[in-house]
């Protein structure tokens, strides 16, 4: 039935491929595991720990559990504000963006600029902008009678830093939106103005439902790198005032690197990583399905 | 319903024309009338499509007055017209039944509800779309969609016309020929004004009733699909109507005698002499009958195309190649024959214009 040759050799050509991902992720990962699996008493000696780190991870009663609730608690209303936001926000920008013309270029430029400024650099520059003594954002609010200190007050550093992110990575959002709507073609439009429609039910009806997929991709996206937040945080508030910006890689740095308590950080990345898969598996799983439910009942 | 009068009517797609090349779409007086079904025959790049969406109003021609009956509407926006138009590929709303899809021209301009479903109801009869009225309109075959922008622009009772921008193009050529003769019962029992945008001259001869043959951007001949074929106005109408063209021949006429190489024949009427300016005799395929060598001109038989119910030769007359019919009671002819032209239905041709005779 099959006399297709069957030829090997194209293993090898996909074998560089695997040793470079297997330096880059699996042996490295595999590290982690074995590190949240074990107890160490330094000098690089480790017992075996079981499933201990985890049962205390997942136990809010524990320290290190209260932390990492806590910490998971705010990495999903974080995520959950953000994507409220930068949506609806970059679908209006990319509906107002000029379509042809001379101005397509500039604006394109001007769109993808925060989003080539490393994270850091976005830290200290807002860092600096929303200083309340010469900070030209945090001064201005300050001058103008409202209560904003980022530095000691939790609503002002959450304010703060939600509008890093929403100013970094909005542009994502809208890149990708301009991008779907330059997809749909002209006959769309053309038809709609034959039937009369009117501006909010060419966006209902044909813009809206282009861009879905887009979409799809763009809160994928904006979900996993909002939660996976650091750099901002860390840079700007240091995670605090208290803990109220302390999210789970802020504080998995801290375990890790501040108070290097391997088998409990090891055990941290691994759910934290588990998480994002999770959701983000699901999400794709669930809009995919519903799409192809949709198909097959027309 | 109204009649659509175009007034000098030209479009140059970037800014104002200097010189006539410059032109999508050339000045021109035409009037549509109201009831009457035409289709616009031309060649891709012709300014088909660009005069029908100055009709619609997507395109603000550059020239000339757009009236409705006696409204000027050359500025008025599209929504504003009362116009329908089709379009090239399937437009329709992902989000929306079949049902809604056909409602939505009412819907946006605040019909009763009832008055929109008997609509609805008779245009789906119609197009045959009721058993699918209920179903989503995303996930039908690009035939149905097709048939739901049809659906689409019929909808609306009360529309001066009907504008179609090769609607059949993506419908598969079985349920084609259906489709328009379901938009010519449409058009017989609406009494609407409807223009039909084509390249293909057996949609246009058997949609309309008159044609509108379109080249570089000029109208060349409006007429009835029989004018077309035995009065064409323009060498393009006699080459581009019927299948295959019209032969054309270099000629030299004086009164009422045109010579061709070194052989003169003899025409129904009187000519003025044209030795200045190119003149053209043209003669339909059907009407230059194949003859005994002998007979008629002299030509060289290349090839015989048997198409069933006609045989068609491919003759030299000199250096011309002409198609001619083989009579049905002559026998396949090799190499030598004659040519007889039927007397009446040859045409003289000026600087590709055909020119009346006057009887002699």
């Amino acid at each position: 039935m099959n006399d297709k040759p069957i030829n090997n050799k194209a293993w090898f050509f996909v074998l560089p491929v695997l040793i470079i991902v297997l330096f880059s992720a699996l042996l490295p990962l595999m590290t982690v595991v074995n590190y949240s699996v074990q107890d160490t008493i330094g000098q690089n000696s480790f017992f075996w720990n079981g499933a201990a780190w985890f049962r205390e991870l997942l136990d809010p009663t524990t320290d290190l559990g209260d932390r990492f609730s806590g910490a998971l608690q705010r990495n999903l209303i974080f995520s959950f504000i953000i994507l409220i936001i930068e949506v609806p926000l970059g679908i209006g920008v990319s509906l107002c963006m000029p379509r042809s013309g001379w101005k397509v270029g500039p604006t394109l430029v001007v769109m993808a600029l925060p989003l080539l400024i490393p994270w850091n650099v976005v830290g200290t520059i807002w860092q600096t902008f929303c200083r309340l003594d010469i900070g030209l954002f945090g001064a201005t609010l300050v001058n103008l009678g409202f209560p904003y200190n980022y530095i000691a007050d939790a609503g002002s550093a959450w304010f703060t830093i939600i509008l890093v992110d929403v100013w970094h990575w909005t542009s994502l959002v809208a890149l990708l939106c301009f991008a779907g709507l330059n997809a749909i073609p002209n006959a769309y439009y053309q038809a709609a103005r034959i039937d009369g429609a009117s501006r909010a039910s060419i966006f209902f009806n044909i813009e809206l439902p282009k861009l879905r997929r887009v979409l799809v991709i763009a809160i994928l996206l904006r979900f996993m790198d909002s939660f996976m937040i650091y750099t901002e945080p860390f840079v700007v508030s240091g995670g605090g005032p208290g803990n109220a910006t302390t999210f789970i890689s802020v504080d998995l740095v801290k375990i890790a690197l501040g108070e290097f308590d391997l088998g409990r950080a090891a055990a941290l990345s691994l759910v934290y990583n588990i998480i994002i898969l999770a959701v983000c598996w699901l999400f794709f799983t669930v809009t995919t399905h519903l799409e192809q439910r949709e198909f097959r009942a027309s | 319903m109204s009649r659509i009068t175009l007034d000098g009517i030209a479009h140059a797609y970037r800014g104002s024309a200097q010189r006539p090349e410059d032109y999508a779409l050339k000045p021109l007086h035409h009037v549509w009338e109201q009831g009457m079904s035409y289709a616009l025959l031309g060649p891709s790049g012709c300014g088909k499509t660009t005069l029908l969406n100055i009709i619609s109003g997507l395109i603000i021609p550059s020239e000339g007055r757009l009236l409705f009956d006696d409204k000027d509407v050359t500025r008025l926006p599209t929504e504003k017209r009362n116009i329908a138009q089709v379009f090239q590929f399937p437009v329709i709303y992902d989000t929306m039944t079949v049902a809604e899809n056909l409602a939505f021209p009412l819907k946006n301009r605040h019909m009763p509800k009832a008055q929109v479903e008997a609509r609805v109801k008779e245009i789906a009869d119609i197009l045959d779309l009721t058993p699918d009225l209920n179903r989503r309109a995303r996930g039908l075959t690009a035939d149905a969609k097709q048939k739901i922008s049809l659906g689409r622009g019929l909808v609306r009772a009360d529309v001066s016309a009907v504008l179609f921008d090769e609607p059949l193009t993506v419908i598969d050529p079985g349920l084609k020929w259906e489709l328009r003769s379901k938009l010519k019962a449409v058009h017989r029992a609406l009494d609407m004004l409807m223009i039909y945008v084509t390249h293909d001259q057996v949609e246009a001869l058997t949609f309309a009733d008159k044609v509108v043959v379109m080249k570089d951007g000029s109208v060349l001949q409006v007429g009835t699909p029989l004018d077309l074929f035995e009065r064409p106005e323009h060498t393009f109408v006699g080459y581009f109507i019927g299948s295959p063209g019209m032969n054309l021949l270099p000629t030299a006429v004086t009164g009422n005698r045109a010579r061709i190489g070194n052989r003169e024949i003899q025409l129904e009427t009187t000519y003025p002499s044209f030795t200045d300016r190119t003149a053209q005799l043209g003669v339909r395929p059907d009407h230059a009958i194949l003859a005994q060598p002998g007979q008629g001109l002299p030509v060289q038989v290349q090839r015989v195309d048997d198409l069933g119910r006609v045989r068609l030769a491919r003759v030299m007359l000199g250096d011309h190649p002409l198609v001619a019919t083989v009579p049905d009671d002559m026998s396949v002819p090799t190499g030598e024959a004659g040519l007889l032209f039927q007397p009446g239905r040859v045409h003289v041709y000026v600087d590709d214009r055909r020119v009346e005779g006057v009887a002699a």
